[in-house]
């Protein structure tokens, strides 16, 4: 066991390697969720006061709600009100050029790698950065802007768009959805609003990163895609947060809408702070993530790789309303040490001739316990639906674990739905042989866990498949032994 | 280039080698046979590094290192390969993927650059010839889906690609027709060199009939009971392994 172990504490060393943090000034609200603090920050983003209501009313609903329990997950107690709910760089609105960005937030950004700057352009990903609650900059708008795509941060979009916000909020995922839809909505700081017109193809892919910086802060992002008819976009979400001890809570809303013939393609990086080895700290990512393809043969892909979090509970989905629309869910989830997940997907088929796909890989390792929760349901009207799902689960080790919850609803007898499932762990066998072969404990999981991943990561755009295969590396570091 | 002095060896407390001794020199091909539950296995595991064997006693040198402090890549990397009695299946890793990682391992361990992909792929037609192997099989996972048979072609055709300096076989012919055991011999042959030498652990004497042993070795109880030429094997063939037991007085 000597050179095993060898390896293993050299391996454990390595940091979380985004787990810094920026001394910049913060402009915070005090701790605790009351109608006094909603509004506060309904003001401090001079919101109509359509706008106000939809919080106040979300809020009154959330406070009639209760956290909802039947996941496969342990979570402590949540103090609600031992949570900031507003901060935000202490920055003028809007910036004409870099240079009058806070020097130290643009440092940031370097470190997280996002490309801010003129020669980043060149490469042609526009970028809406978002720090703590508050959008920072968004490149490329001029460009975007000639052909009639909108690309910014929400808080924006409410001032400058304010009927295309009116008409589609809440309209996949209303404030009564769930609890943390409820609690999105009423207290919701910032993320991106993405707007692509009738017939137009985004030349390029649009992309967002989210960090999480003051203690206790809340990260409650919102974010809206609209796709009219005959247009595409493919959207990039990465998220990075630095070390902490306090949890803290992420519960994001994502709604797409896709109208006759578009598509959007969706896909997530997610790195959360996942907590220490002893299971200690780490990000709480409650998310609700849903699309509605609308429109006759319309498409909505999800493709994303989740490393991080202490505890994970999303499932993006897709209602598939209009005729020949499909959708397509490519999931690698890893959980290593103390997290936990209890992720997938939902699919339900509304109208005739739809097509789903699920495909989950989970990845457990370390102590942690990886689920399933799938549902495929067809509606009674939803003649000649399809869906084809798969989830495999990858054990690493002996002492994690891997569930499955796959639901099936179906009412119309013209559907055909398969399901297939497997379950493997890398055996000390095959570790072995890559040794013998000359390849080293590390690379031969990161071979093995590549390979089993490869369809997923296959499905990200390719800026996103280099980084998502780094992260698989650096999650399963020391998780074999 | 392979010296190991006075080796034991256990497993869950049990004494599985009890004193192995064995001298190899460049270009010589040893067979070690045995009946089950010699210590065969354990003798070719323990030297590949499989560390669930508990090294009680003795010491190993290869190429004027100690083997027994080095971690089974290194060994590898230095020149050690075992062809396993049982290849593991490694899905979704392709056989491509997996020899260019090992031979780019192995490079970089004597620093040298990684070989070019289109050099790599002429390696990888020229071996395939070796051994006869099927296109097929290397475009897939690694031993996964194969016949017996084609495992153990592999494990040569893995061989071939690394060039070993001291290739140990563990029974290399359990599980071969006829005609597979004449390609995988025949394969072992060709890469035979004077300076590289072979460990052929095997029941049988048939396959000694193809690789021809210089010398042959018998061990029994965890011990290198009998050393001698090929003459052996065709005793043992005729007299069965009782003959040793009795000759040893057990």
């Amino acid at each position: 066991m000597g050179e095993k172990n060898k390896i293993l504490k050299e391996v454990t060393q390595s940091d979380y390697k985004y787990g810094f943090h920026s001394d910049i000034e913060q402009d915070s609200i005090p701790k605790g969720l009351n109608k006094d603090v909603i509004r506060l920050i309904s003001s401090k983003k001079n919101e109509p006061e359509w706008l106000l209501d939809f919080r106040l009313k979300a809020y009154d609903n959330w406070l009639k709600m209760d956290m909802p329990k039947w996941a496969h997950l342990n979570i402590p107690e949540i103090n609600y009100q031992d949570i900031i709910y507003y901060s935000a760089p202490k920055q003028k609105a809007k910036y004409e050029s870099l240079d009058e960005v806070d020097p130290e937030l643009l440092e940031t950004f370097d470190k997280l790698g996002i490309p801010l700057n003129e020669q980043k352009m060149l490469s042609g990903v526009a970028v809406d950065a978002v720090m703590d609650s508050v959008s920072v900059k968004t490149t490329f708008r001029e460009s975007l802007a000639e052909k009639g795509i909108i690309f910014c941060s929400f808080s924006e979009a409410v001032q400058e768009h304010p009927d295309l916000i009116r008409k589609y909020l809440g309209s996949v995922v209303p404030p009564t959805d769930n609890y943390f839809a409820a609690l999105n909505s009423a207290v919701f700081s910032d993320g991106s609003f993405c707007y692509i017109p009738k017939g137009v193809r985004c030349p390029m892919e649009l992309s967002t990163y989210f960090r999480i910086n003051a203690s206790n802060t809340g990260q409650f992002e919102r974010t809206l895609i609209v796709a009219d008819d005959e247009s595409y976009v493919s959207y990039l979400e990465g998220c990075t947060a630095p070390q902490r001890d306090e949890n803290q809570l992420h519960a994001a809303i994502v709604e797409i809408i896709i109208m006759d013939n578009a598509e959007v393609k969706y896909s997530t990086v997610q790195n959360w702070y996942p907590g220490n080895k002893e299971g200690k700290g780490g990000i709480f990512n409650f998310v609700t993530k849903r699309g509605i393809c609308k429109g006759i043969n319309s498409k909505l892909s999800w493709s994303q790789v989740e490393t991080g979090s202490a505890v994970t509970w999303k499932y993006p989905s897709t209602i598939l309303k209009g005729d020949n629309s499909s959708s397509e869910f490519y999931s690698v989830a890893v959980t290593n040490n103390h997290q936990q997940a209890d992720t997938g997907s939902k699919m339900i088929h509304i109208g005739k001739n739809t097509k789903s796909t699920i495909v989950s890989k989970g990845i457990s390792a370390g102590v942690s316990q990886n689920s399933y929760r799938g549902l495929v349901k067809v509606t009674k009207n939803a003649d000649g639906a399809r869906n084809f799902s798969q989830c495999d689960s990858l054990l690493l080790g002996d002492k994690c674990g891997a569930h499955t919850f796959p639901y099936m609803e179906c009412q119309n007898k013209s559907a055909v739905l398969e399901h297939e499932a497997t379950t493997s762990k890398i055996g000390e066998d095959q570790i072995f042989y890559c040794n013998q072969r000359g390849i080293s404990t590390e690379d031969a999981i990161s071979m093995i866990v590549n390979g089993y991943a490869k369809e997923v990561l296959n499905t990200l755009p390719m800026e996103f498949a280099v980084e998502a295969q780094k992260l698989l590396q650096i999650s399963l570091e020391g998780s074999v032994g | 280039m392979l010296t190991i002095k006075d080796l034991h060896a256990s497993i869950d407390g049990k004494e599985i080698l009890k004193g192995v001794n064995l001298e190899i020199k460049p270009g010589e091909v040893h067979a070690i046979m045995g009946p089950n539950g010699a210590g065969k296995s354990t003798l070719s595991s323990i030297l590949a590094g499989n560390d669930r064997f508990n090294i009680t006693k003795g010491e190993v040198i290869f190429n004027k290192k100690q083997l027994l402090d080095m971690p089974p890549e290194d060994r590898a990397r230095e020149g050690i390969f075992l062809s396993f009695q049982y290849p593991i299946e490694i899905p979704g890793v392709s056989m491509v993927n997996f020899m260019r990682t090992a031979v780019n391992e192995h490079r970089k361990y004597h620093k040298l650059e990684p070989m070019k992909a289109g050099d790599f792929l002429k390696l990888l037609r020229d071996k395939k010839k070796i051994v006869e192997i099927d296109d097929r099989l290397t475009s897939r996972a690694v031993n996964e889906g194969f016949s017996g048979g084609e495992k153990k072609k592999n494990e040569i055709f893995q061989m071939a690609m690394l060039e070993p300096k001291l290739a140990i076989l563990d029974e290399t012919d359990s599980g071969l027709d006829i005609d597979a055991l004449r390609i995988v011999a025949n394969g072992v042959n060709k890469l035979k060199t004077k300076d590289n030498s072979t460990i052929v652990i095997t029941h049988y004497q048939r396959l000694l009939d193809y690789i021809v042993p210089d010398f042959v070795h018998i061990l029994y109880n965890g011990r290198i009971v009998k050393s001698g030429g090929k003459e052996l094997t065709l005793e043992l063939e005729e007299k069965g392994y009782d003959w040793i037991k009795d000759e040893l007085g057990k």
